[in-house]
């Protein structure tokens, strides 16, 4: 009986293409990435049309989670410096060297002042203060003084006296509205009106006001 | 076009004595190569954010004691937004929610027609858009509604705290619709 045989290929195909398209994707990745900063909350911020970028420089930002919580964090390593150098004075906390640089290099910070000192004495480097910090119980805010968020404010403000800083304040989508107005409550108590909301962006709907100023603009290519 | 002589076929025959060398292939077995690019770009892919956050203006206004520093609003003017619970934004005109058929209810879907037609029924000047939130709505709604002010290029809006007759209005629109 004849039989027929079937020519064996080699299994190896051509990978090259495929190798080609993926360091393609890869490089991609690369140049576009920018890496999230570790932060305690978790924050899903509300869409909006405003196209002006956040300003990375000069910031002191209060986060608020779903859950109220408020916390605070500033960018600048030596506005921090000053920052926690100007509480630990007005408020008597008595942070030694050590806790100062822990809260120099900490992420965002919401405790009462009567925690502080037990949570930077915590040592950085281990996994449970990363779920101390998570478990943070936020900044009392909730009086008509605006709480102990009054002095984080106010004195930030006085660590950068004679700049411009930028007052961030991000909050969640699910964030009740008075969780927000006591957070406003304690900024107005130092006389500042002025925010920056941070929210990610999004179109302008077609056919509003705003867009058909915005295809102007880009008609007239500005 | 450029070509590169391979010095392989074309070459010719070689001398008798002259061993061929020997070809190897040129094959390279790329797995490990793209097992690695992949890793790499689902690490990336996970560690990346594509969409830098924006920035929204907010300015609140000053607090004033005295009433002859307040901001005169003309009742032609006028027009109230209040943020409810589960998305619901209730609106009327004017000074008085409580005349017949001007305290009305939206969502954020129709609530966009309304300043709309407030706007362009309205002059320029004297038109205001208060924004009252409930402590029931949501930051999002504040948002959104702040949203639609820049939107719609209103630009006299400030955001003020409710009154509790307003409040007491909203409860009882809320209760008769059923909204928990």
């Amino acid at each position: 009986m004849p039989s027929v045989k079937i020519k064996k290929h080699a299994p190896e195909n051509d990978m090259t293409p495929f190798v080609d398209v993926a360091f393609l994707i890869l490089s991609f990745f690369m140049l576009a990435t920018k890496f999230k900063p570790e932060e305690p909350v978790e924050v899903t911020t509300p869409n909006s049309v405003s196209s002006q970028a956040l300003p990375e420089k000069d910031a002191f930002m209060v986060s608020i989670d779903k859950d109220g919580r408020v916390f605070v964090s500033m960018d600048n390593p030596q506005s921090r410096q000053l920052l926690i150098e100007n509480l630990n004075t007005t408020r008597n906390l008595g942070l030694t060297t050590a806790e100062i640089k822990n809260f120099i290099n900490a992420p965002s910070v919401g405790v009462p002042f009567s925690q502080l000192k037990s949570l930077l004495s915590l040592d950085p480097e281990l996994e449970s203060t990363k779920n101390a910090l998570k478990q943070q119980p936020g900044i009392p805010c909730a009086d008509t003084t605006g709480g102990e968020l009054n002095f984080w404010i106010r004195d930030a403000l006085s660590a950068y006296s004679g700049k411009k800083l930028n007052l961030l304040i991000k909050s969640d989508n699910s964030t009740k509205y008075p969780a927000f107005k006591n957070v406003l409550n304690a900024f107005k108590q130092n006389d500042q009106n002025k925010f920056l909301l941070v929210t990610s962006p999004e179109d302008a709907p077609p056919g509003t006001a705003l867009f058909e100023t915005r295809q102007k603009q880009i008609l007239s290519g500005k | 076009m450029a070509s590169v002589d391979s010095g392989g076929d074309g070459g010719g025959k070689k001398g008798p004595g002259v061993k061929k060398a020997k070809k190897l292939s040129t094959r390279v077995d790329m797995t490990p190569m793209v097992d690695l690019g992949f890793l790499l770009i689902t690490f990336f892919i996970f560690t990346t954010t594509m969409s830098q956050p924006t920035a929204m203006n907010l300015f609140m206004p000053k607090d004033v004691d005295k009433p002859e520093d307040q901001n005169k609003v003309k009742e032609s003017g006028a027009f109230t937004i209040m943020l409810g619970k589960q998305d619901v934004v209730y609106y009327y005109e004017g000074m008085d929610p409580a005349a017949p058929g001007n305290f009305r209810t939206a969502t954020f879907k129709t609530i966009r027609d309304e300043i709309i037609r407030k706007k362009q029924s309205t002059n320029p000047e004297d038109l205001v858009m208060i924004i009252k939130p409930t402590e029931d709505a949501t930051y999002k709604n504040t948002v959104d509604i702040l949203d639609e002010m820049t939107i719609n290029e209103i630009k006299r809006y400030a955001m003020v705290d409710i009154s509790p007759g307003e409040y007491q209005l909203i409860k009882i629109t809320e209760a008769a619709a059923g909204i928990k």
